[in-house]
C-alpha cells in the first residue's frame, strides 16, 4: 500500500496516496477545479494556467494539475485571488479566439465557453486585431481550425500516449503556434477521431458532424458498436431518426471514451442509399419489391410446404444480431423447423476453450482486466487493428502500471513499440514458441492470454496447459472478430451445440456441409453473406430466404429478401469478445425495415410455431434462465453496465476447428457493413493491411 | 544521403557526445550544420536526421517551425538579419530594416530574384551595446546606419 497523505482542500480533510495530484484529490473530494490542458490518464502538461489554486505558505498560485498533494497542505480552490487569475487566463485565451460560438460545432458543449460563463467575462482589454489562420482539412474525417485552438496539447497526448500513433505535433511559435499533422498538410493515422473528442474547444471538428447540428437538438442513445467484437459503447447522437455522430463523452461503458474509426465514424452505412427498404420476392427469375405481408406469406408458404414433405432446412445465423435474435433463431430452427442444421461464420475457437476451462471461475478476462493485469500475452493478432479497444487498454496498462506485454505474431504489430518481448511466428505455430517466454512469464504476478483465430483446436488445449504450468493466475480471451460473434456461439448457432454449449443429440450440418449439400429445400440466411467472393450453394433448387441490410451476393441469390435492421436500430443485448453482455438501444430509424426478432416472430406466428413472445425482454429473461453463464445481474445491464457471461463448462464435442476462419478485417474494413460505409472507404489509409510495419 | 567528410566527422563526434538513448540532443546543431552545407533543411535532410537520431519526422517539423534560423527553402547567398528589438529599435533598427527592404526590393523573409540576398527581421542578436546591429550570414555588423548598409550591400555585390 502506498504511503497516504492528508491535507485540507476548501476546508475539507482529504486523505490520498502520496503522489496524487491536487486536481485529482480535489475531484475525489467532489471539488471541481477547471482545467483545459489537464486530462485524466495522460501526462501532465501544465500549459493552460486554468487550474491555479492558492496554497497556504506558498507565495504564488500553484497549478493543481502539476502539484502533488503533501501532508498538512492547505489548499483553497476558489478564493478571490484564484478567481481573478482564472479570469485573466481566460482573457488571454480569448485574445485571438474568434468567439464564433454561434456557428461553432462545439457551442453548447464547449469547455472554454462554459468557463467564460462561469467566470463571467464579458469584456476584454485587448483591442488589437485578432491573429487569424484559416481552417484546414487534414483528412475526410478531421478538420482543424487553428484560430479556435487554445494549444492545450490534449489531442497530441491522446494520439501519442493513448494510441502510440503520434500523428499530431505542435509547431511555430507565439500567436502563430498551431497543431500540425504528421504528413505536412494531411494526416495519415488511425483516423479514430479521439483528438476531436478531447478538444476542449471547437478547433478539431469531425468531417461527419461539422456544421450539421447543435448538441441540444439531438437525442443521445446508448448503443453497442456493431463493427468489431470489442463491444465499445457508442453514444449515438440522433436527430429525426438519423445518426449525426457517435462518441462516448460520458465515459459510460467498458471503453471509457475510446472509439476507433469504425465506432466513431463507421455508422453511415445505416443511412446508405443502398439500404434495402422493402422486401423483395423473386418473380419470373427477378427480385421485385413486395409488401411485408406478401413477402412473409410467400416465405411462410414455402416453409410450410417443405415441412409438409419432410424437407431439409439449413439456417445460417449472424454475428451481428442480438443475443435475443440469435437465441430465438436457434429456437426457430430447432423447435420450429426441427433441424440442427444451423451454424454461423466462426472467427475464433472458443468452444475448445470453454471445454478446457471446465470447472473454473474467473478464467475469462474482462476488458478491464487488460488494464489491471500484470502481464499480457498476445498470440496471432494485430491487436491495434483487429481489437483496437483491447490494444488501447493494454497500452494504458503499460503506461500507467508498466505491465509487461508479450507478442507472438506472424508480422510486425503496433504492440512491438512497447512490448517486453516480441516474437515472430508463422500463423498457426504461435503456441510452439511459448517455451521461450516461460521464465519471463513465470516471474509475473498474473497473466491475460489473448489468442487469435490461428490458435485453434489442440493448440488451445496446449495453451491452457502452458498457462496452468506457469503457477500464476491466468485468464483468457478468445479473439473472435464480429460484434456478436461470442453471442452467436453462446446462443447455440451451432450444429452440435445448443445454447450454453450443451451438446445436441443428433448434430446437424455445419456451414461447409450446408454449402456443399445438394439436396436442401430451404436455406435461411439471417444477416450473413456466405456467398461472398463468388461462392455458391450446391443446392441449386433450394428456396433461399435472406434477412439483410443490403443486396449482398447472398441476397441476390435469394427468393425472398427481408430488409432487416442493423444493430443500431434495435433493442437487445450483445456479448463482446470478453463475454461481457451489454444492452444496446434503438437509435435511428430506417423506413421499411424490421428487426430480425420481429421477422422471426411474425413468421413463427404464421407457421404456428409456439416459441414464446418475440420481445427482446421476454427472450432475454429466457436466456438468463436457461443459458449456461448468462444469469447476469439485470441491474448492471439496466444501468448501462457490462456483466460478464462465463459459460465455461463441458462441451464434449469436436470443436470443428477447421471451420474457424478469421475475418481479417483491418482497422478500416468491417465485412459487409464496411463496404457500405463511405466514411470507412473514403479515408486514404483504407483498406489497410494487417501485420505490416 | 551523405554529407561532406568534414561534416560527417563532426556529426559522428556530436552524436557520441550524448549518452545512449539521448542522441536526440544533437537535433538542432545537426539541422543547423546540415542547413549550412545543403543550403536549406530539405525533405532529404529531415529524413536523414530522423533516421540517424531516431527522431520521428513530425518532431523535426515541430522544431523547424519553431526556430526561425532553420529554413525549409534556400535563402540568398547573403542572408541579412536586421535586429528590430528594443535597443536596436531605439537607435534606428526599424528604419534600417525599411531601408534594406527598399534597397533590395524585397520584404521580410524574401529573396532577391538573382538569389544573392535575402532579408529577415530578427529578434535580439545579443549585441545591444553596439546597436543597431545586423548579421550577414554569421558575420556581425555593428552601429549600422543606412549609409553603412548601402556600402555593405555594394561591397557584397562586388564580391559575387
Amino acid at each position: 500500500m502506498a504511503k497516504m497523505v492528508t491535507f485540507t482542500i476548501d476546508g475539507r480533510q482529504v486523505t490520498v496516496p502520496a503522489g496524487t495530484l491536487v486536481i485529482d484529490a480535489a475531484k475525489q473530494a467532489g471539488i471541481d477545479i477547471p482545467a483545459f490542458c489537464y486530462y485524466e490518464g495522460f501526462s501532465v502538461q501544465a500549459a493552460c494556467r486554468m487550474c491555479l489554486v492558492e496554497v497556504e505558505k506558498m507565495p504564488k498560485l500553484q497549478p493543481s494539475c502539476a502539484l502533488p498533494a503533501a501532508d498538512g497542505m492547505v489548499v483553497h480552490t476558489e478564493t478571490p485571488k484564484v478567481v481573478e487569475a482564472r479570469k485573466s487566463t481566460i482573457e488571454f485565451l480569448l485574445t485571438n479566439h474568434p468567439l464564433d460560438c454561434p456557428v461553432c460545432d462545439k457551442g453548447g458543449e464547449c469547455e472554454l465557453q462554459d468557463m467564460t460563463f462561469r467566470y463571467g467575462l464579458g469584456e476584454s482589454r485587448f483591442l488589437e486585431i485578432k491573429h487569424h489562420a484559416g481552417e484546414k482539412q487534414w483528412s475526410p474525417l478531421v478538420f482543424y481550425d487553428p484560430a479556435r485552438c487554445i494549444l492545450c496539447y490534449r489531442c497530441i497526448r491522446v494520439c501519442d500516449e493513448g494510441l502510440g500513433m503520434a500523428a499530431l505535433g505542435l509547431s511555430y511559435r507565439g500567436v502563430a503556434a498551431e497543431i500540425i499533422p504528421n504528413k505536412g498538410d494531411h494526416l495519415e493515422c488511425d483516423e479514430c477521431g479521439w483528438c476531436i473528442d478531447v478538444c476542449p474547444v471547437g478547433a478539431l471538428t469531425s468531417g461527419t458532424y461539422r456544421y450539421k447540428s447543435r448538441p441540444w437538438e439531438m437525442n443521445y442513445v446508448p448503443a453497442i458498436c456493431t463493427h468489431c467484437s470489442n463491444g465499445c459503447k457508442t453514444t449515438l447522437s440522433v436527430r429525426n431518426g438519423e445518426i449525426l455522430r457517435a462518441n462516448n463523452r460520458d465515459r459510460s461503458g467498458i471503453n471509457g471514451e475510446f472509439l476507433c474509426v469504425k465506432g466513431r465514424f463507421g455508422f453511415d452505412f445505416v443511412h446508405s442509399q443502398e439500404r434495402l427498404q422493402s422486401p423483395l420476392v423473386r418473380r419470373d427469375g427477378r427480385l421485385e419489391p413486395a409488401s411485408w405481408g406478401e413477402a412473409l406469406k410467400v416465405a411462410a408458404g414455402r416453409v410450410r410446404e417443405a415441412i409438409g414433405r419432410n424437407g431439409k432446412f439449413a439456417v445460417i445465423g449472424s454475428t451481428r444480431t442480438t443475443n435475443e435474435e440469435n437465441y430465438y433463431l436457434q429456437k426457430f430452427a430447432r423447435q420450429g423447423l426441427r433441424t440442427n442444421n444451423i451454424d454461423h461464420h466462426r472467427s475464433g475457437d472458443f468452444i475448445t476453450l470453454v471445454d478446457a476451462l471446465t470447472g473454473r471461475t474467473g478464467a475469462l478476462a474482462t476488458v478491464n482486466d487488460l488494464y489491471t493485469c500484470d502481464a499480457a500475452l498476445v498470440l496471432g493478432s494485430d491487436l491495434a487493428q483487429q481489437h483496437p479497444l483491447l490494444a488501447v487498454q493494454l497500452r494504458a496498462n503499460w503506461r500507467h502500471h508498466r505491465a509487461a506485454v508479450y507478442v507472438v505474431t506472424p508480422g510486425p504489430v503496433r504492440e512491438d513499440q512497447y512490448a517486453a518481448r516480441s516474437l515472430r511466428a508463422e500463423a498457426g505455430s504461435e503456441v510452439e514458441r511459448l517455451e521461450e517466454l516461460r521464465e519471463q512469464l513465470k516471474a509475473r504476478k498474473n497473466l491475460v492470454v489473448l489468442y487469435g483465430a490461428s490458435v485453434k483446436g489442440e493448440a488451445v488445449r496446449r495453451l491452457v496447459a502452458f498457462g496452468d504450468s506457469l503457477g500464476i493466475a491466468v485468464k483468457y480471451v478468445c479473439l473472435v472478430d464480429y460484434a456478436n460473434s461470442r453471442g452467436a456461439l453462446d446462443m447455440g448457432l451451432l450444429p452440435h451445440l445448443a445454447p450454453g454449449y450443451r451438446p445436441v443429440e443428433i448434430p446437424g450440418m455445419h456451414l461447409d456441409a450446408m454449402m456443399a449439400a445438394p439436396d436442401l429445400d430451404v436455406i435461411w440466411v439471417v444477416g450473413a453473406n456466405p456467398l461472398e467472393g463468388g461462392r455458391e450453394f450446391a443446392a441449386k433448387d433450394a428456396f433461399v430466404i435472406v434477412h439483410e441490410l443490403f443486396l449482398t451476393e447472398t441476397a441476390q441469390r435469394a427468393d425472398v429478401v427481408l430488409p432487416a435492421m442493423s444493430l443500431y436500430e434495435k433493442n437487445g443485448t450483445a456479448t463482446n469478445v470478453c463475454g461481457e453482455v451489454q444492452r444496446t438501444k434503438a437509435g435511428p430509424k430506417v423506413m421499411g425495415t424490421k428487426s430480425d426478432l420481429d421477422i422471426l416472430g411474425l413468421l413463427a406466428a404464421q407457421l404456428g410455431f409456439d416459441l414464446g413472445v418475440p420481445s427482446h425482454e421476454k427472450v432475454f429473461e429466457e436466456i438468463r434462465r436457461t443459458v449456461r453463464g448468462y444469469s447476469v445481474p439485470l441491474p448492471v445491464l439496466a444501468t448501462g453496465g457490462a456483466a460478464q457471461a462465463a459459460p465455461c463448462g463441458p462441451a464434449p464435442v469436436d470443436a470443428q476447428a477447421e471451420l474457424v476462419r478469421p475475418s481479417d478485417d483491418t482497422l478500416f474494413t468491417s465485412g459487409t457493413l464496411g463496404k457500405y460505409s463511405k466514411r470507412l472507404t473514403q479515408v486514404m489509409e483504407a483498406p489497410g493491411r494487417l501485420f505490416q510495419p | 544521403m551523405t554529407f561532406s567528410p568534414e561534416l560527417e566527422a563532426k556529426f559522428a563526434k556530436m552524436i557520441a557526445n550524448y549518452p545512449p538513448g539521448r542522441q536526440k540532443g544533437a537535433l538542432i546543431p545537426m539541422l543547423l550544420y546540415a542547413q549550412d552545407e545543403v543550403g536549406a533543411v530539405t525533405d532529404e535532410v529531415i529524413d536523414e536526421v530522423s533516421r540517424r537520431l531516431n527522431v520521428p519526422r513530425l518532431e523535426i517539423e515541430e522544431v523547424l517551425g519553431y526556430y526561425t534560423m532553420l529554413a525549409r527553402e534556400p535563402r540568398g547567398k547573403y542572408h541579412l538579419q536586421i535586429c528590430t528589438n528594443v535597443s536596436c529599435m531605439l537607435t534606428g533598427g526599424e528604419e534600417l530594416f525599411e531601408h534594406a527592404c527598399r534597397k533590395l526590393g524585397i520584404g521580410n523573409r524574401q529573396k532577391t530574384p538573382d538569389g544573392q540576398f535575402s532579408l529577415e527581421e530578427v529578434e535580439c542578436l545579443g549585441a545591444c551595446s553596439w546597436a543597431p546591429a545586423m548579421q550577414v550570414n554569421y558575420d556581425f555588423h555593428y552601429q549600422m546606419t543606412p549609409e553603412k548598409l548601402d556600402r555593405l550591400i555594394e561591397s557584397l555585390r562586388k564580391l559575387q
